[in-house]
């Protein structure tokens, strides 16, 4: 019986700036004790490959080149020597101004061939303000540290905010301050400039502007405001300007603890944490004033400021490593019909899953017949917590409910998919099972948190068919 | 330690607390520094009323207003509440408490534990004990429809006393099963109290079903399930004997900690013989409802012995 399996993990990140590929390699293990019922973790994460960085390959100022995008992709696979039927699960994941539905459309199709089978296209600023953090290791230091972290992921357009406490995630935001706001091309010309900058400039009483030339001190003192915008963001202090630069479709950076650290991720934070000599506009834009700016300013002298352990990939990284996670070690599936993908989820409140636990199907049907007419997917996640300590009754009582109900909706042929939290869907399926007398597959896994509106990949079955690897995405363009 | 060393020790401790607190030496700081520090005065109050000689010896007035509802020092509401004072992190502190079911942040007096850290620590232990000297509740063995046979052992004290005699039967017993039970099955499944009858009153109903159910599932002949009395895990090997199962399955009370006295644990076999060595049989354990739950180890233990009738062995040649 062998007690570790590894997958090969790739992640893909198109920003508004760069386009980075990585592959990582992620080892389950058996953790639990001889005597125990098995509990399989994710052991290990280990980046086994990182490409160069490219400057995205747009065709306009948004629209992405799908071509350029695949022959990027192609041959970093061929530089790392995998071919594309090698990685099972993973990320791609197209961020900032390029997160369109119609870019991921071109994306998808052009990757599909390197996709494995298991790969998934998504984006929005909240994913990515949390992939980010955990790509940089801050989520891994505030649960090492049991503190608040506060990642800072400024690329290109953007600055992604995540807070985490104790390794959590509790808020996340998205602005819009970033390093090419400003563009400069060798000869000291402002070659491009962003609304939230002219937004900054005329509050400050600055100009900038495009075709002519770029001053240090009035480009030095944007930086500092956006500093000062940033400390401010963090601490609270609302004003109309700092409303004004916040992208669109992020969340409120909602919270109510002190933070404890900061860390830096994204092509900037290299700008951070240490000086870059040469001219200052040798990224031809403004990313190494806005580093030394935020340097200077109170973000960096408030807090204790950690060393990411990565900076321009932590996006990469994080979709790499981070977005896989793995069901509980008793669950139910009859045979291997894995991969699903973008399966849609029905969550159940803790009242709702009440009805449930009750068999009252009345209640159960209205609620499944409104999520079809909702979706337009054939098939969907059943999702809820569960309780700690089911007794059999219950679960009996559920199992009915949910069959019944299920098997009546469903057209024929696709699976009863559960995902609880709590650790009970072995004995659920097991008893779904005989309540349908093979009529349909039963899949009912456990240890998986969803919510309404997230959609679902499942994996093929891993360390001996214990566990199947998750992804749940939680934003697909929102 | 002994139980009863231990028992002579707490004893002597709550004394002199007692004792100190009836003097008025220490008494005012202890119970001014334990009001400010919990959340609940409440409990803090009742909680040393629940020590009678504290409360009419001590200085505080008579508190007439305690009319009865005493609070539950054992229960995980008033446990997760830290004693520890002057806390650097209290939430850090609560978090750690959180992760585990250790005594932590429980602070001390002097060289000694708290009063309430003490009374705790004995009700838990008398818990513990209970555990191990109650029967099973007689209503839970009526609802599952399970008769009872008793090893030799005549008392819980033979029990703890002679564990030989917890593992044999008589030629009567032996023949009593024998006439009651399906014979030859393919799955024996009983279950018997062990060491922590509170553990099969708290778990039985909610996993004997589900594996039976289970394996019928399967297609299996699953035996006649019963309870024994008084039993140690190898009173499998002889009723595996006696009835000619395939596979026998004894769900028994654990050893009760300190944690908990809820542990279930499922040792099952493959051909169980008396005198096998001990390797061969293969355990589910901590089956309670802050470990596995039972439903669940129900569920588990289906497949467990589906793969041993499969492998045709148990315990380690199991896992090779």
């Amino acid at each position: 019986m062998s007690e570790k399996s590894t997958i090969l993990s790739v992640g893909i990140d198109i920003g508004t700036s760069t386009t980075q590929v990585i592959f990582s390699q992620l080892t389950f293990k058996n953790s639990a004790g001889y005597f125990a019922v098995p509990h399989i973790e994710i052991a290990d994460k280990n980046v086994v490959y990182k490409s160069d960085i490219y400057i995205t390959p747009l065709k306009d100022r948004v629209m992405i080149d799908g071509e350029k995008v695949r022959q990027i992709v192609a041959g970093e696979f061929s530089k790392a020597g995998f071919g594309p039927g090698d990685t099972q699960t993973g990320a791609v994941i197209i961020t900032g101004e390029s997160a369109r539905k119609e870019n991921s459309e071109i994306v998808l199709n052009e990757l599909s061939d390197f996709a494995g089978e298991f790969v998934v296209s998504t984006a929005g600023p909240d994913l990515e303000s949390i992939i980010a953090g955990k790509g940089s290791g801050a989520a891994a230091y505030s649960k090492e540290n049991q503190c608040t972290v506060v990642n800072l992921d400024i690329g290109g357009g953007t600055t992604n905010a995540v807070l985490f406490d104790c390794g959590e995630v509790i808020a996340k935001g998205c602005l819009d301050i970033g390093g090419r706001l400003i563009k400069v091309d060798p000869d000291m010309k402002v070659t491009y400039v962003s609304d939230s900058v002219k937004r900054i400039a005329s509050h400050e009483g600055l100009k900038v502007q495009v075709g002519e030339g770029a001053d240090y001190q009035v480009i030095g003192s944007i930086c500092r405001k956006m500093a000062e915008l940033l400390y401010d963001w963090l601490n609270h202090r609302s004003s109309p300007l700092l409303e004004s630069i916040l992208t669109p479709g992020s969340s409120p950076f909602d919270f109510d603890k002190p933070i404890r650290a900061i860390c830096f991720s994204g092509g900037v934070a290299d700008c951070i944490y240490t000086h870059q000599d040469g001219p200052w506009n040798r990224f031809g834009d403004m990313g190494i004033l806005l580093g030394d700016a935020i340097r200077q300013s109170r973000l960096w002298s408030d807090y204790r400021v950690m060393e990411a352990v990565e900076t321009i990939r932590a996006t990469v990284v994080g979709a790499g490593s981070y977005t896989t996670s793995v069901s509980g070690s008793t669950i139910t599936y009859d045979r291997d019909v894995f991969p699903l993908k973008n399966i849609p989820v029905l969550k159940l409140t803790a009242e709702e899953q009440e009805h449930c636990f009750a068999d009252d199907r009345e209640w159960f049907r209205e609620k499944l017949r409104w999520m079809l007419e909702q979706s337009d997917s054939d098939s969907l996640i059943v999702a809820m917590k569960g309780k700690q300590n089911p007794s059999y009754t219950e679960l009996r009582r559920m199992a009915a409910c949910l069959t019944s109900v299920m098997d009546e909706a469903l057209p024929p042929g696709i699976p009863l998919i559960i995902v609880l939290e709590y650790d009970m869907a072995k004995a659920l399926g097991q008893v779904m099972n005989r309540l349908l007398e093979g009529r349909r597959d039963v899949i009912c896994v456990d240890s998986i948190q969803v919510d309404q509106n997230d959609f679902v990949d499942m994996g093929k079955p891993l360390v001996d068919g214990l566990v199947i690897p998750v992804v749940v995405k939680t934003l697909i363009f929102g | 330690m002994t139980h009863n060393q231990m028992d002579d020790m707490i004893n002597a401790i709550v004394e002199r607390v007692a004792m100190e607190l009836s003097k008025g030496a220490s008494a005012p700081e202890e119970k001014k520094e334990g009001a400010s520090t919990f959340d609940i005065n409440k409990v803090e109050k009742k909680d040393l009323s629940s020590g009678s000689s504290v409360q009419s010896a001590g200085s505080s007035p008579a508190d007439g207003t305690d009319d009865g509802e005493l609070i539950d020092i054992t229960s995980p509401e008033v446990k997760a509440i830290p004693t520890l004072k002057h806390c650097e992190d209290p939430e850090g502190l609560e978090r750690m408490m959180r992760s585990t079911p250790a005594r932590i942040g429980v602070g001390n007096c002097g060289a000694r534990l708290r009063t309430q850290t003490m009374l705790t620590l004995r009700a838990d232990h008398a818990a513990a004990r209970d555990a191990v000297f109650r029967d099973v509740d007689q209503s839970v063995l009526d609802r599952l429809g399970l008769f009872t046979i008793e090893t030799k052992c005549s008392d819980k004290t033979q029990f703890l006393t002679r564990p030989d005699l917890g593992r044999q039967f008589d030629d009567a017993v032996i023949s009593e099963l024998k006439s009651k039970c399906v014979m030859n099955p393919d799955v024996q499944i009983y279950a018997s109290d062990g060491l922590s009858s509170t553990a099969i009153t708290a778990n039985l109903e909610n996993i004997l079903p589900v594996i039976i159910d289970g394996l019928k599932a399967k297609g299996l002949k699953v035996g006649t399930p019963f309870f024994v009395k008084n039993g140690r895990v190898a009173a499998m090997d002889q009723i595996s004997e006696a009835l000619g199962a395939t596979v026998t399955c004894v769900l028994i009370g654990e050893r009760p900690g300190l944690a908990t006295a809820e542990s279930m644990s499922a040792y099952i076999a493959y051909k169980a013989t008396v005198g096998m060595p001990e390797a061969r049989r293969t355990v589910v354990s901590n089956i309670h409802s802050k470990g596995i739950p039972a439903v669940e180890a129900g569920a588990y233990i289906v497949d467990v012995i589906e793969m041993m009738l499969e492998a045709k062995a148990s315990g380690v040649d199991l896992k090779k």
